[in-house]
C-alpha cells in the first residue's frame, strides 16, 4: 500500500509574545511585527503522516496558504522528512476568513488531485476556530475525523483510529479518502541535521528572485534553467496562485468571507500589568465594573 | 412583496445516552433572549435514537419548536449523516440564527454545516447580542444583526464579529459561557417530526468503540474559574469558594494542597497533576501559587490573586491581588458583583 497524505499547515503569530504594536490603527492584526512560528497542533499533524509514510509507505506532501516568508515552516517541514511543499500565496487572500480560507485550500488539494488522507492540526493558536478542517472536508466531500490522537490501522481502503470525545473517547472505522484533525498527542521530531544542511536552499521561485536581485533576473532562460537545477535536487517549494489553483474571486479573500469584524477591543496583556487593589468595598466594587465592562465578567 | 421575514433562533442540541449536554441548555437560554428581542421562536434540532423524551426539557427552558430526528443510524454522532439532515432543515426552514455548542461535536459539525450552506461562522463566542451593523462593503445597515463576540489572539484582544451574508447566522459558545435560567415545567412547546432520509453512503463511517464516563466538572472549558488553596483553613473554610463560585457563574478548581487536604476531589485539581486551564478569569484564593501550580494556569487571559501574604508567589503573576483574609475578601466581592450595574 502505498499513501498519499497532504498535511495543511499554517504559520502563526506566536500569541504568547504578542505585544501592544501588534494591532494596527484599524483593528486588524499587524503581522508583519509579529515573530512567526509553526502552528503546534500542524506539527503534531505532520508527524502523525511521517509515521503514516513509514508504517505503510507513500508520500508526503506539505501545503500552506500565507504571505511569501509562510515558506520558512515548508522548509521545516523538509527538514522534518516531507517529500514536497506547496506555498499558496497572493495578495488576494488578504481578509480571508475560515469559509474563504477552506475554499482556497480545497482549490489547491483539486489540483494535487491525488490524496488518500488530508491532516490538520485540531486548530491554529491565532484564532482557536478549529473550522478549516471540518470546511475543508465537507469541500471536497470527504468524512473528517476530529480530534484525532493515533491512527491504529490502514487497510483494505480503511482507516481506524481513536480520537478525543467529551468525557472519553472512540474508535472510528472510515473510508478512505479521509480528513483527519490532529491533537498533540505525539511528539513531533526534531529537524534532522543532515536534512537541515539538504533543505536549508530550498527556494520558492519568489525567494529565486528575490535573491538574484529581483526583476534584473527576469531573463526567462536563466530562471528556468536554475528551477531546473533545484527541482532535480527536490530544492524548489512550489509557489502557487489564487490563479493557479482555479480558485473563483469571489469566493476568496475578503470578498469570499461572510465575517466582519465590527470592532476590536485590546485587551491588558498577561503579565502586563498589576494592580492592587484595596481591601475595601468600594475598591473591590471598581474592580467588579472594570471586569463586567472588560466581559471578563458577565 | 410582502417583507422580508425574519426567521427564528435555532439551537443545535447536543445529547448523549438520553442527557441534554448542559452547553445546550445554555444555549437555549441565550437564544430565548435573543429571540424575545427579535420577536420570534426559539427553535431546537434534536438528533438521536429514541430521544423524544427529552422535548419537554428543552420546552420548560424555552424552546418553542423542537426539530425531531430520530434513526438509529443518529445514535451518536457522526458528521456526515449529522450534515445531511441538518441542512435539509436550514433549507426548508431558514433560521435567522444559529447556536452551536463548541464542544467536540459542535467544532465538527458546525463548520460542516456551514461550508456547505456558504454561512458565517465565529467560533467560542463568548457574548451574543443584536445591534445594527454597517457594512462598509455595501454601504448599507443592517438592523438587528447577531454581535459574534469573541476573544482572539490568545486572549489579546476582544473582537467584536457580524456576519454579512444571507442567513444563518451561526456561532458556537463554549460550555459555561452563557448562563442557565430556572425551567417552566409547565411551559408548552411543538413538535415537528423529521423523516430520516439516510442511504448508506452517508453511514460508512462506523463506531468501534466508544468510552465516556460524565465528568463531574469540567475545568478546560471554563471560562471563570475560582481555585480555593490550603490557605482556605478547612473544609468549612473551602466551601466560601464554592459559595464565591456560585454567585459569579464559575467553576470551583482547587490546589493541589487543597485536594489532598480533603477537602475537594481530585478532578478539580489544577496544576500540573491536574487539569491545565486557561479561562478568562482565574481566581486564586488562599493559593501560594507553587510553580507546579502556576503551570496549570499562569495561561489564564486574567489572574485575580487573594491572599493574606503580600509575597506569597501567586502575586507575581496576577493582574490584580487584594492582600488580605479570604474570608474577609469573598463576601465584599459577592455583594459587589450583585449590585453590578
Amino acid at each position: 500500500m502505498s499513501l498519499n497524505i497532504l498535511v495543511f499547515a499554517k504559520q502563526v503569530p506566536d500569541t504568547k509574545n504578542v505585544t501592544g504594536k501588534a494591532m494596527k490603527d484599524d483593528g486588524t492584526v499587524n503581522r508583519a511585527a509579529l515573530p512567526t512560528i509553526f502552528n503546534p497542533e500542524d506539527l503534531n499533524a505532520l508527524e502523525l503522516a511521517l509515521q503514516l509514510r513509514e508504517r505503510f509507505g507513500g508520500k508526503v506532501t506539505v501545503v500552506t496558504m500565507g504571505p511569501p516568508a509562510a515558506a520558512a515552516i515548508l522548509r521545516h517541514s523538509l527538514f522534518m522528512g516531507a517529500d514536497e511543499t506547496i506555498l499558496i500565496t497572493d495578495r488576494k487572500f488578504a481578509g480571508a476568513d475560515t469559509l474563504a480560507t477552506s475554499y482556497t485550500l480545497s482549490c489547491a488539494a483539486k489540483k494535487i488531485g491525488k490524496f488518500d488522507v488530508i491532516l490538520c492540526g485540531r486548530q491554529a493558536i491565532d484564532g482557536d476556530t478549529a473550522q478549516v478542517g471540518p470546511q475543508l472536508a465537507e469541500k471536497l466531500d470527504i468524512p473528517q475525523l476530529t480530534y484525532v490522537e493515533e491512527v491504529q490501522d490502514v487497510k483494505g481502503g480503511k482507516l481506524r483510529a481513536r480520537c478525543q470525545i467529551d468525557g472519553g473517547y472512540e474508535v472510528i472505522e472510515t473510508p478512505l479518502p479521509v480528513l483527519l484533525t490532529v491533537v498533540d498527542a505525539n511528539v513531533p521530531r526534531p529537524a534532522g541535521a543532515r536534512r537541515i544542511m539538504q533543505y536549508k536552499k530550498a527556494v520558492t521561485r519568489s525567494e529565486l528572485l528575490a535573491k538574484h536581485g529581483g526583476a534584473a533576473y527576469e531573463d526567462a532562460n536563466l530562471l528556468a534553467e536554475e528551477e531546473k537545477k533545484l527541482k532535480a535536487r527536490n530544492l524548489w517549494i512550489h509557489e502557487w496562485t489564487a490563479a493557479d489553483v482555479g480558485a473563483d474571486p469571489n469566493r476568496i479573500g475578503l470578498p469570499g468571507s461572510p465575517t466582519k469584524v465590527k470592532q476590536i477591543q485590546s485587551v491588558v496583556l498577561a503579565g502586563g500589568t498589576y494592580k492592587d487593589i484595596a481591601l475595601t468595598d468600594a475598591a473591590i466594587k471598581d474592580l467588579v465594573h472594570e471586569l463586567v465592562a472588560e466581559h471578563i465578567l458577565s | 412583496m410582502s417583507k422580508k421575514t425574519i426567521g427564528n433562533v435555532w439551537v443545535f442540541i447536543e445529547q448523549d445516552g438520553g442527557k441534554i449536554a448542559d452547553v445546550s441548555l445554555e444555549l437555549v437560554c441565550k437564544g430565548r433572549d435573543l429571540a424575545d428581542q427579535l420577536g420570534t421562536k426559539v427553535e431546537a434540532v434534536l438528533l438521536g435514537d429514541s430521544v423524544k423524551a427529552l422535548c419537554p426539557t428543552l420546552f420548560s427552558y424555552g424552546v418553542d419548536n423542537v426539530f425531531l430526528a430520530e434513526d438509529p443510524n443518529l445514535k451518536h454522532y457522526s458528521p456526515v449523516p449529522f450534515t445531511k439532515i441538518v441542512i435539509d432543515l436550514i433549507k426548508k426552514h431558514k433560521p435567522n440564527i444559529f447556536l452551536f455548542g463548541a464542544s467536540v461535536v459542535g467544532r465538527s459539525l458546525a463548520p460542516r454545516v456551514a461550508s456547505k450552506q456558504l454561512a458565517g461562522l465565529t467560533a467560542d463566542c463568548t457574548d451574543l447580542r443584536i445591534d445594527s451593523f454597517e457594512d462598509k462593503a455595501s454601504g448599507k445597515v443592517l438592523p438587528n444583526k447577531l454581535m459574534q463576540i469573541r476573544p482572539a489572539f490568545g486572549g489579546n484582544i476582544i473582537a467584536t464579529i457580524v456576519n454579512s451574508w444571507d442567513d444563518p447566522q451561526m456561532v458556537t459558545v463554549r460550555e459555561g459561557v452563557m448562563k442557565m435560567t430556572e425551567p417552566q415545567p409547565d411551559r408548552k412547546g411543538e413538535i415537528t417530526t423529521v423523516k430520516v432520509e439516510l442511504d448508506a453512503a452517508d453511514c460508512l463511517v462506523a463506531i468501534i468503540e466508544r468510552f465516556k464516563e460524565e465528568k463531574s466538572v469540567n475545568l478546560k472549558g471554563a471560562q471563570i474559574i475560582v481555585s480555593g488553596g490550603y490557605g482556605m483553613g478547612s473544609a468549612a473554610g473551602f466551601a466560601l469558594v464554592k459559595k464565591f463560585a456560585e454567585a459569579i457563574g464559575g467553576q470551583v478548581a482547587a490546589s493541589r494542597a487543597a485536594v489532598d487536604a480533603g477537602w475537594i476531589d481530585h478532578d478539580h485539581q489544577v496544576g500540573q497533576t491536574g487539569v491545565t486551564v486557561r479561562p478568562r478569569l482565574y481566581i486564586a484564593c488562599g493559593i501560594s501559587g507553587s510553580v507546579q501550580h502556576r503551570a496549570g494556569m499562569a495561561e489564564s487571559a486574567k489572574i485575580i490573586a487573594i491572599n493574606s501574604d503580600a509575597n506569597a508567589p501567586i502575586f507575581s503573576i496576577a493582574h490584580y491581588g487584594i492582600v488580605g483574609r479570604v474570608e474577609d475578601v469573598l463576601p465584599k466581592f459577592i455583594k459587589a458583583y450583585k449590585s453590578r450595574a
